[in-house]
């Protein structure tokens, strides 16, 4: 194996990879809205940030006395012979130590309770705005991109609020200090030593862009790596049967692994020059001092050994905080992209709210009226076309048709999961827009096909369905389903923990306590999506019997799939390109020989080899 | 030490940069060394003289080192950085080709979170170890030993009082980072619990929704979001009271070296220059001091990693070629079954138990059963994903042990009921069994498979990118292109998962045609939940708790009570009926012929 990798390793010779890194990260300069907006949340803890740049004053003065200090010892104790001076400058020197490192806890502590509730702050309001925001946001967002703006983006300005900002700020305390104190003690020589700073500046600024890039292409391409790993480790089965091993390995060793490599090294490089040239520079500018002390000593001025010594050490310290000010720069910028991304979500506009002043749904009675109902996603793809629909409370009413055809949006404006474009539905003669939502939600019940379970216990995620209800009436619910035989058997009864998923369940299981939850709920109309996995057929038998359970007494719409629920449906209606295209009873649409017909021929029959006639269900057709 | 030693060995390649670093090393110590030197001279010499000429002397000396100091400060940071990188390169290139070779028996245990932190995490700390630990090493060892000697030459007994802060200092850094790391990582536990809760409130949006559960949710969120920020607040407040102490014991080191060294000075013991500079050593071996420190927690946390590593790179193939194994060629696909028995390793009871069956070269067989009845088992055995207990699987006679893994693999073609797709475009997707296949060879099977219309229905068509970065197919687009990959692999022996779930009438109706293709001419194993595919195998098995319980055609089996026809009765028959109540209300000639094979 070794050996292998060492062949593949000698195929490939510097710059035969290609970079191939997109440009859609912008990275943007500092923006007065994004900071101002932020400033907003860190305004309630306006005292704790007055204490942090109060005490970051002590702590500048307590640091930048160290040398000085120094200076007098050698200068005036020493050469003087004066032991009493140079033990008090040292219990002065000890001292301000101590209080530097009080006042840095105090000051750390304050800078985090602020940085840290202000970001709280953040995550609780983006967090509420996804809660506000209806299903159409959900329909076009990725949950993997929205997870990415609460964590990696919100780090980023968590980053600037508790570090950036406070660090800016003690660097620049620094900086004015170190200035200050050198100009007092020898303003020639401290203009000999600032000839340097601009060749810093440039070279920082310099710098800078670069190691932005290369970073940037670090985490790019170590993000493609470890996708393309985890996607091997998935999909290991499929890469074992087409025995791609080889092949896999020779694209991870040249390309996928190498890529990074490159990467990694080049950001190394780039760092291993940049940080011995400001160390070169540091050290130029003491030699300055040095030779340029000697010439101005000459001439007048006091060129003693503590000013050497002072200068030496000021020069040590002038540096770091211009080092930091240039990386605290790609912090800035990044926090820029990250503060626009976050800002932006909780600047979206809410689709579907609640009209001010809504009335509260009054007990649903069941009878809905879907009144020349349009609806689309995308202003030019129609979804749903002049729906005109009479279901009476109580009803059973099965959706058929093919995929993509509407079923699941049109009971999808039910709910107000989304808004008719044009005509309306009504419950109860209520038009669904003008009652409060979380009323009209209340009395609604959805199962959907895929069961999502919640982190927790097997009673947690029954409770769901109606939070105030006891343990009893959850073991009502689910002796009622037909669940508690399955649930007493797990481990912990209904205290067993659901995994993530509910991937210790099986797809029946999973189904049934969707069910026990929707009970619970005791809703007046019910939306249910028929399962089309394969059940194994003791729990196909229960599910059968459940529904039966769950529908008895509630205005309910199913998107089927089960003959043996379509059959007695009180309406089949089919639809097809978002228009219905028929409707009846089960004997009522097969006398027609219509859509619903062929539908079911074809989805059943053995279709004859030879000849396909694929019937063209999407066309409206009239009854022969 | 193993565990070091081992670690080391991935040194061993890159010795030329190691030796270069080295010498780098080395090198930027006595080139640090000599600026206290200097700033000694300039004092005790230039300064106490005012000899200009000497100064300016001193100033280039200064000049000069920082000019070398810069080339080799360069080789010691890239050289360090790169050997870790380099380390990390080999031992992922490693720990990739084992994990993909691994048998199917590791993957069903091994959790893909856990392999994929041995791979970012794990290799991230032996990267930060070797880097930042093993190679500083060196420079920390030289910097401690010369200074040491420098300040023992300069006054052993100035040296004695003023280094007295530093093992203080070495154990208190490795103290504190001993006592961040369980606060740290119950920052982080706080923190996947805050993204616990966002993502499933975010996949669960719409039964949040349906049931009106906000509030609710808000107020878990707000929890989890609350117990967050204060333990990283409690955990910055202890990291800021305990860090300043370090700076402090430096602090006190310069404070003893005046407080006894001043006296020496005024007595002329000790020249001020000698002072400076013993200052300046001692503020130089702070940073290795320092680094000492936490070296030791380094080292602590790349053996953990590292055995981590070791431990799946020490995983054995449990199935791998078995010497002398013939390459299969020209297999026609007779599949035989002789007294196969299985059990998992970890399993109580057998899976399998007494299998005997044969396909013929062409043939079909269906399997049936419940879930757990041992239907993929029976499949993955075939492929050789597991090597039977007893008994033996032959491929036109030869047992699967004893032939090359790559050579049997070729040969069988894999249609899984969860596709899986890979993020590359459709085109590799479909070559993904056979690479160097031609562009019209690709189109062919794309057609076959019922694929080529909606490919070419993409603005890039073949060229379309799937999975991550691409397109999001639908599971009957995904099954179609899975249906290509196997045909262009053109296997003699087909395995295949029949059970299209939640697709239209329509993509059913052309994956059957599809898969109808497909099987034509070879021996195809299907798990079938489709009627349709069990009336046109060869045979129906009927497993149940590992065995085969049943056999014969359809016809022979609806005939007769027993497990067969419960299964029929109750998950097959709902489809049998749709015909005969649409054939009853309808009279439909054509559907007869179906029904006559199901009524007897």
């Amino acid at each position: 194996m070794a050996a292998l990798i060492q062949r593949f390793r000698s195929l490939f010779k510097e710059g035969q990879v290609e970079f191939d890194l997109p440009e859609d990260l912008q990275f943007r300069g500092y923006d007065r809205r994004i900071v101002g907006r932020l400033f907003r949340y860190v305004r309630p803890y306006g005292r704790q940030m007055l204490i942090a740049l109060l005490l970051m004053g002590v702590i500048t003065a307590t640091s930048l006395a160290g040398p000085y200090i120094i200076k007098l010892t050698l200068d005036n104790a020493i050469p003087a012979g004066d032991m009493g001076l140079l033990r008090g400058l040292i219990a002065v020197f000890l001292l301000a130590q101590l209080v530097g490192w009080i006042a840095r806890a105090a000051q750390v502590a304050a800078v985090a309770e602020a940085g840290q509730s202000s970001i709280y702050g953040v995550r609780r309001d983006l967090f509420e705005k996804f809660q506000r925001q209806s299903m159409s946001f959900f329909d076009k967002a990725d949950v993997g991109i929205l997870m990415s703006r609460m964590t990696s983006d919100i780090n980023a300005l968590q980053e600037l609020v508790t570090w950036a900002i406070v660090g800016t700020a003690s660097d620049l305390f620094t900086l004015i200090g170190i200035v200050i104190v050198m100009l007092a003690l020898d303003w020639r020589l401290s203009l000999i030593t600032f000839a340097v700073l601009p060749i810093m500046a440039l070279l920082t600024a310099m710098w800078r862009a670069r190691a932005r890039d290369n970073w940037r292409r670090v985490r790019y391409y170590n993000g493609r790596m470890l996708g393309y790993i985890e996607e091997n480790i998935q999909g290991v089965r499929v890469v074992q049967a087409f025995t791609r091993e080889k092949l896999n390995l020779e694209k991870f060793v040249n390309q996928i692994n190498y890529r990074f490599n490159r990467a990694q090294q080049r950001a190394a490089r780039l760092s291993a020059m940049f940080f011995p040239a400001v160390d070169f520079l540091g050290t130029l500018a003491v030699a300055l001092v040095i030779g340029f002390g000697g010439a101005l000593a000459v001439g007048g001025s006091v060129f003693t050994p503590g000013v050497l010594v002072a200068f030496v050490m000021y020069i040590g310290r002038f540096f770091d905080p211009i080092r930091d000010l240039a990386e605290r720069y790609n912090t800035l910028q990044q926090a820029m992209t990250a503060g626009e991304r976050i800002f932006g979500l909780l600047d979206r506009p809410i689709e579907i709210e609640s009209k001010p002043g809504a009335p509260e749904m009054p007990p649903i009675r069941g009878e809905v009226i879907y009144d020349h109902v349009y609806f689309h996603y995308e202003p030019d793809l129609p979804v749903l076309h002049d729906i005109n629909l009479h279901v009476r409370p109580g009803q059973l009413i099965a959706l058929v048709g093919a995929t993509g055809s509407g079923k699941s949006t049109l009971v999808k404006l039910l709910n107000r999961s989304y808004d008719v474009k044009a005509g309306s539905v009504r419950i109860d003669g209520y038009d669904v827009r003008d009652v409060e939502l979380s009323s009209l939600r209340r009395q609604m019940g959805i199962v959907l096909q895929e069961t999502f379970l919640f982190r927790g216990t097997v009673a947690d995620n029954i409770r769901y369905g109606r939070l105030d209800a006891t343990d009893d009436e959850i073991v009502a619910a689910a002796r009622a389903i037909g669940a508690h035989e399955f649930i007493e058997a797990l481990p912990f009864g209904y205290q067993t923990m659901v995994e993530e998923g509910g991937a210790s369940l099986s797809v029946g299981q999973r189904q049934l306590l969707a069910f026990a939850r929707a009970l619970l709920a005791d809703p007046r109309i019910l939306v249910l999506d028929e399962a089309t996995s394969s059940i194994d057929t003791q729990t196909e038998k229960v599910i059968q019997e459940a529904m039966d359970r769950l529908l008895e007494g509630r205005t309910a719409f199913v998107i089927a799939h089960r003959l043996s629920t379509i059959v007695r449906a009180d309406q089949i209606v089919v639809l097809a390109h978002g228009r219905i295209i028929e409707q009846g009873t089960h004997q009522e649409l097969l006398a027609r020989r219509g859509a619903y017909y062929h539908l079911y021929t074809m989805g059943f029959a053995e279709p004859t080899a030879s000849k396909i006639q694929y019937p063209n269900i999407y066309s409206p057709r009239s009854a022969p | 030490m193993h565990t070091f030693l081992r670690i080391l060995s991935y040194l061993k390649p890159h010795r030329k940069r190691l030796a270069i670093t080295y010498g780098c090393i080395a090198a930027v110590t006595v080139l640090n060394l000599l600026i206290p030197w200097i700033i000694r001279q300039v004092i005790d010499v230039g300064l106490a003289a005012g000899d200009r000429r000497y100064l300016l002397q001193m100033a280039l000396l200064v000049v000069g080192v920082a000019a070398a100091r810069v080339l080799f400060s360069f080789g010691q940071r890239f050289g360090m950085e790169s050997s870790g990188q380099m380390v990390a390169y080999d031992i992922r290139n490693q720990l990739y080709d084992h994990i993909q070779r691994l048998s199917f028996s590791y993957h069903t245990h091994a959790q893909t979170g856990q392999l994929m932190s041995r791979m970012a995490e794990d290799v991230g700390a032996i990267q930060r170890f070797v880097a930042g630990a093993l190679l500083d090493s060196l420079s920390i060892v030289l910097m401690l030993g010369f200074i040491i000697a420098i300040l023992v030459r300069m006054n052993w007994q100035l040296a004695l009082i003023a280094l007295i802060p530093m093992p203080i200092l070495a154990i208190s850094v490795q103290d504190l980072a001993r006592r961040m790391r369980p606060r740290w990582k119950q920052v982080q536990q706080e923190f996947a619990q805050v993204t616990t809760v966002l993502q499933e409130n975010l996949t669960g949006a719409q039964v949040v929704r349906a049931f009106a559960r906000e509030p609710y949710e808000i107020a878990k969120f707000d929890a989890a979001n609350r117990a967050y920020m204060r333990t990283r607040l409690s955990t910055i407040r202890f990291w800021g009271s305990a860090s300043p102490f370090m700076g402090f014991l430096v602090a006190c080191s310069i404070a003893l070296t005046f407080w006894f060294g001043g006296p020496m000075v005024s007595a002329g013991q000790l020249s001020l220059g000698t002072l400076v500079a013993f200052s300046s050593y001692i503020l130089m071996l702070s940073g290795p001091v320092q680094r000492l420190g936490n070296i030791v927690n380094l080292a602590a946390e790349a053996f953990a990693c590292a055995e981590r590593i070791f431990e799946v790179l020490d995983a054995p193939f449990e199935i791998h070629d078995s010497p002398n194994a013939l390459v299969l060629t020209n297999v026609r696909g007779h599949v035989k079954f002789e007294h196969v028995d299985f059990k998992y390793s970890d399993g109580r009871q057998p899976t399998l138990t007494d299998i005997n069956l044969e396909a013929r070269p062409g043939e079909v067989v269906a399997l049936v059963g419940h879930t757990g009845a041992g239907k993929s088992t029976l499949i993955n055995l075939i492929l050789r994903f597991y090597d039977v207990t007893a008994g033996r699987v032959l491929i036109d006679g030869h047992d699967v042990r004893y032939v090359t893994l790559e050579s049997l693999r070729r040969h069988i073609g894999v249609v899984l009921q969860d596709t899986l797709l890979f993020s590359a475009t459709i085109r590799e997707n479909i070559a993904y069994g056979r690479p160097d296949a031609g562009d019209e060879e690709i189109i062919a099977a794309a057609k076959a498979a019922q694929a080529h219309d909606f490919i070419m229905s993409f603005p890039k068509g073949y060229d379309t990118e799937v999975g991550e970065r691409g397109i999001t197919l639908s599971g009957g687009q995904r099954q179609r292109i899975a249906i290509a990959r196997a045909l262009l692999v053109d296997p003699r022996i087909l395995i295949l998962d029949d059970s299209t779930s939640s697709v239209d009438m329509e993509t059913e109706h052309l994956i059957q045609q599809a898969l109808k293709t497909l099987m034509k001419g070879r021996t195809s194993f299907v798990i079938a939940q489709r009627l349709t595919t069990i009336k046109s195998a060869d045979q129906v098995l009927v497993l149940d708790h590992g065995r085969i319980v049943q056999r014969g055609t359809h016809d022979e089996l609806v005939a007769v009570p027993g497990p067969y026809r419960e299964i029929y009765d109750l998950q097959l028959r709902d489809q049998e009926e749709a015909i005969a109540s649409i054939a009853a209300a309808t009279g439909a000639a054509h559907l007869r012929p179906a029904l006559v094979g199901a009524r007897g």
